[in-house]
C-alpha cells in the first residue's frame, strides 16, 4: 500500500518534470527541470532496491552532468531564442505525430507481453540473491565477470574526456 | 481507496512514458541543448527498465549495466556540449534548423 503511494507519486513527479523539461522555454528552468527529474528518478531506484545505482544517479547525473550542461548554457548567451523561428508548425505537428506511433508501438508490445504468461526462462532465471548489501553485489559482478566492458568504459571516459578539450579548445 | 500493488508493468509503462517524452523533446524542440535533455530522459527511461528487471528477476546484471548506460551518457554529454560550443563559436546559433553546413 505504501509502495504504491511512493510509487504513484513519484511516477507522476517524473511526468510532470519530465514535460516541463521539454516545454519549458527559458533553458537555464529546462535545466533544474531536468536535475528534479533525476532526483525523483533516484528515488524510484531505491524503490527497487537499487541503492548504489540511485547515489550514482544522484553524483553523476544531477551533479556532474547538469553542471556541464548549465555551464553550456552560460557559455553561449543566447539574443534570440532558436524556438522562434518560422514554419516549425508543420514540422512539430510531424513530430508529435512520430512520437505518438513510439508511444502506441511500446505500448503494444507491452499489452501483448502482458498477455501472455510468464515464460519458463525467466522463472528459471532467478536464482537466490546471496545475502550481501546491494553495492557489495554490484560491486562483485563488475569486478569479476563484467571486468572487460568496465575497463572498456573507462577507455571510453577517457576518450570522451580528450575529445570534449580538444573540441571546446578555444583555436581549433 | 484500495491501490493496485505496484508490478513490474507498472515500472515499464512509466519508463515508456518518459522515454516518449524525450522523443517529442527530440523532435519537436529546436534547440539543441533541450535536444540533449531529451535524450539524457530517454537514457533515463532504459535505466528504470533495467533496475525494474533485475529487481524482479533477483539479479543484479541489470544495475551493471545501468551503471555502464550512465557513464556512457556522461561521455556523450561532455562531447556533444563540447560540440555545440565550437558549432556556437563559428555560427553564433543553436537552432537544428542553422546546422545543414554537412548535409547532402
Amino acid at each position: 500500500m505504501l509502495e504504491s503511494i511512493v510509487f504513484y507519486t513519484l511516477a507522476a513527479l517524473i511526468i510532470g518534470f519530465g514535460v516541463l523539461v521539454v516545454t519549458t522555454r527559458n533553458t537555464v528552468h529546462c535545466v533544474l527541470f531536468l536535475v528534479a527529474n533525476f532526483l525523483c528518478v533516484a528515488m524510484v531506484y531505491v524503490l527497487l532496491a537499487a541503492e548504489f545505482l540511485a547515489i550514482i544517479q544522484i553524483l553523476v547525473y544531477a551533479g556532474g552532468i547538469v553542471v556541464l550542461y548549465l555551464f553550456v548554457v552560460m557559455l553561449v548567451n543566447l539574443q534570440r531564442p532558436p524556438d522562434a523561428s518560422s514554419g516549425r508548425r508543420r514540422q512539430s505537428s510531424a513530430g508529435f505525430a512520430l512520437a505518438a506511433v513510439m508511444l502506441a508501438e511500446i505500448s503494444a508490445i507491452l499489452v501483448f507481453s502482458a498477455a501472455r504468461p510468464a515464460s519458463a526462462a525467466a522463472s528459471v532465471a532467478a536464482p537466490t540473491q546471496p545475502a550481501m548489501g546491494n553495492t557489495q553485489v554490484v560491486g562483485m559482478m563488475l569486478y569479476s565477470d563484467y571486468l572487460v566492458p568496465f575497463e572498456v568504459a573507462s577507455m571510453l571516459l577517457l576518450v570522451a574526456m580528450v575529445g570534449a578539450i580538444i573540441l571546446a579548445r578555444k583555436e581549433a | 481507496m484500495t491501490l493496485t500493488p505496484v508490478t513490474p508493468y507498472h515500472y515499464l509503462v512509466l519508463s515508456a512514458a518518459l522515454f516518449s517524452i524525450g522523443v517529442v523533446g527530440v523532435m519537436v524542440r529546436r534547440n539543441i541543448i533541450i535536444i540533449l535533455m531529451s535524450i539524457e530522459l530517454m537514457l533515463n527511461a532504459v535505466n528504470i527498465n533495467l533496475a525494474a528487471f533485475s529487481y524482479q528477476l533477483h539479479n543484479a546484471v541489470g544495475q551493471v549495466f545501468a551503471i555502464f548506460i550512465i557513464a556512457v551518457a556522461a561521455a556523450e554529454a561532455a562531447v556533444g556540449l563540447g560540440i555545440i560550443l565550437a558549432f556556437f563559436r563559428n555560427k553564433e546559433t543553436l537552432n537544428v534548423d542553422d546546422m545543414n553546413t554537412m548535409r547532402w
